[in-house]
């Protein structure tokens, strides 16, 4: 019952990107994390009744991090181009992780042609006494355990050997965006009042990365904010959790109002 | 052919059983581990056999900066360095080098640099160097700028040097509207760079570069790795048009002298062994952080370099890969001038206390360095390279 995922290159302003898209309907632009670019259980669930695009993120699989791009915040506003560029409209923005931050950043500067705002565990605000684990220093095996709660879907993914172009391209692209301060903007939660949609806040309860604790500043920043938990999850919700984290999106975005 | 002697300040009361609890000796290891009564000490010892080398009729001392960690207690190269202007006549003082990265104001560099080549009557060389990859973690420097910010730092400090002040400066990573260092340093044109590495292509072409010309040093690698380098150097030259002298090349190597070749093994063991498996010990995540450096050079180094040092060393696998050169004086000092000559270098850096080795073996073999080695070396030392 799985769309079928399309992949087409975006050009905007000079910036090529590799694009997947899969479904109709209301359209869910959602930005990927550090891990980079992947078509997972839950974009498939989300496929079965909206247009959901998915794009790679500059500097990540084949692609170079253009010379100019020096934080979350270029990123955000190369975004806003992106949105312009595709002609976007009344979209439902979302993203996990690195590409959670990123879309908050997005959503503080322009909400124009946003409908609604999910954030799915989040980077972006560093919290006392929770600190993010260290995806740069980790070796692979400890960053695919934290990756998950349930160990045995961690072992699964460690028997996959990963591509080592793919693996140190993405790493360089997150260091250029996210090493000082790390994977996070202190200015932030400054603006989070900015974000004037109906938001969803979304957090794996056990999660290693970006510890649950972090939830705390974006509640209290973001007016509109509704925050659910799935319990016995961690960082990778949507590769843990794709059919609770696709229901809980579903009845989120069936919610707003256009 | 000028020989020095270089000292890294290692913290030699390391628990070695470290290992079976952490897996590097920088950034993550708990400081606890440095034991803050014993620090006075070590650096009065180390900085008299730094001055000991000056009083020996060494050309040279030199000092390195690395942060956090028990391989070298020199964060602040420049403070020892400044010492040592005072404690020493003759020698020059190597300074191998500063990181330019990791600093946020390289006009700072520029400064300390002037006040020491000013402290020390022009005695200074200077090493400007990117920083290992774990100084990335160290510092919070993003690596992946970190050669931009390199050649700009450069771009400053030699301005800084070399232009009269005041002048602005506004590149993309550093800006400043008045650039106008006072002391000003005293050689002309400005103090020697040299630039010590592991080598990359991109590092030996900008160094051999017609308009620098710097002194490029070859650290603690399989020697045919350093032939491979300063053939590399000398062919980069020649594609510039003109003939790379000696003077250009040097080479650092972990030396150790005893009364016979026997006695020179059983010292030094444990030490060169702890260097090597102990001191010089990182993941390859911390080693090569993120955009540090090329994705290809980065694979090389996971897939094939990298083996060499994260393989459990012996002297005798040291030994036979050049990392290392001890015996009896007759035997160091015939083996480094086959390298010499092999090489075709003018700047030999020994490394002459290595890791735990305790002060009495430091000295001795200082002083039989010294007597019996260098002499030879200076005398028989050819400037051409040798004929396969």
């Amino acid at each position: 019952m799985a769309e079928t995922v399309s992949t087409q290159t975006v050009d905007v302003r000079g910036t090529k990107l590799k694009v997947q898209e899969a479904g109709s309907g209301e359209t869910i632009l959602f930005l990927h994390g550090a891990g980079g670019s992947n078509w997972t259980g839950l974009l498939d669930r989300l496929a079965t009744k909206y247009r959901v695009i998915l794009p790679e993120h500059p500097g990540f699989g084949r692609s170079q991090i253009p010379d100019w791009m020096m934080s979350v915040g270029d990123l955000a506003l190369f975004y806003l181009d992106f949105i312009h560029a595709l002609k976007l409209d009344n979209v439902h923005l979302a993203g996990h992780s690195l590409g959670g931050w990123l879309t908050a950043e997005i959503a503080i500067r322009n909400t124009t042609k946003l409908r609604s705002v999910s954030l799915l565990a989040p980077a972006g605000i560093a919290v006392a006494d929770a600190p993010f684990g260290d995806i740069f220093l980790w070796k692979h095996e400890q960053s695919t355990r934290a990756q998950f709660h349930d160990q045995a879907l961690a072992e699964k993914r460690l028997t996959v050997t990963p591509d080592l172009d793919l693996v140190l391209q993405n790493k360089s692209a997150v260091a250029r965006l996210a090493w000082n301060p790390r994977l996070s903007n202190p200015q932030l939660p400054f603006w989070l009042h900015r974000i004037d949609r109906p938001t969803l806040l979304l957090w794996g309860r056990q999660d290693r990365i970006i510890p649950y604790a972090c939830r705390v500043p974006y509640q209290q920043g973001i007016v509109q904010a509704q925050m659910e938990t799935i319990d016995q999850c961690g960082h990778a919700i949507h590769n843990e959790k794709p059919a609770e984290a696709a229901a809980i999106m579903e009845k989120f975005l069936s919610g707003v109002k256009a | 052919m000028n020989i020095f002697f270089f000292h890294l300040m290692p913290y030699g009361d390391l628990d070695l059983s470290y290992t079976d609890k952490y897996d590097s000796a920088w950034v993550t290891l708990p400081n606890t581990y440095f034991d803050r009564s014993k620090g006075t000490a070590i650096y009065d010892r180390y900085i008299n056999e730094l001055s000991l080398a000056d009083e020996l009729g060494f050309d040279g001392i030199c000092v390195n900066e690395h942060h956090q960690t028990a391989y070298g207690l020199m964060p602040a190269p420049n403070l020892i360095a400044g010492a040592l202007t005072r404690t020493t006549k003759k020698a020059k003082i190597a300074i191998l080098g500063r990181a330019l990265p990791l600093v946020n104001n390289p006009v700072a560099i520029a400064e300390e640099f002037a006040m020491l080549d000013q402290m020390s009557g022009g005695r200074i060389i200077t090493g400007f160097v990117r920083g290992i990859g774990s100084e990335y973690f160290a510092s919070g420097i993003d690596p992946t700028l970190s050669h931009a910010r390199y050649y700009e730092a450069h771009e400053l400090i030699l301005r800084a040097w070399t232009e009269p002040g005041p002048f602005q400066y506004h590149g993309r990573h550093y800006s400043f509207d008045y650039v106008n260092i006072w002391p000003r340093p005293v050689q002309l044109p400005h103090p020697p760079v040299w630039i010590p590495s592991q080598g990359s292509i991109e590092t030996i072409e900008w160094c051999a570069a017609k308009e620098r010309r710097y002194t490029y040093l070859q650290t603690f690698s399989p020697i045919e790795l350093a032939q491979k380098n300063f053939d590399a150097y000398r062919a980069c030259a020649e594609k510039a048009g003109y003939q790379a002298q000696a003077s250009q090349l040097g080479w650092a190597i972990p030396t150790y002298v005893a009364e016979t070749d026997e006695i020179a093994r059983r010292e030094l063991q444990p030490h060169i062994e702890a260097f090597f498996n102990k001191l010089l010990r990182f993941p390859i995540e911390m080693r090569m952080p993120p955009g540090y450096s090329s994705i290809a050079s980065t694979k090389m180094l996971i897939e094939r370099k990298y083996a060499v040092r994260a393989s459990q060393q012996t002297i005798d696998t040291l030994s036979d890969l050049g990392m290392c050169i001890y015996g009896s004086a007759r035997t160091v000092r015939e083996k480094l001038l086959h390298h010499q000559k092999k090489m075709g270098i003018g700047n030999l850096i020994s490394m002459l206390q290595i890791a735990t080795q305790p002060a009495e073996q430091t000295e001795k073999s200082m002083r039989l360095f010294a007597a019996e080695v260098a002499p030879y070396l200076r005398a028989n030392a050819s400037t051409a390279v040798a004929a396969e």
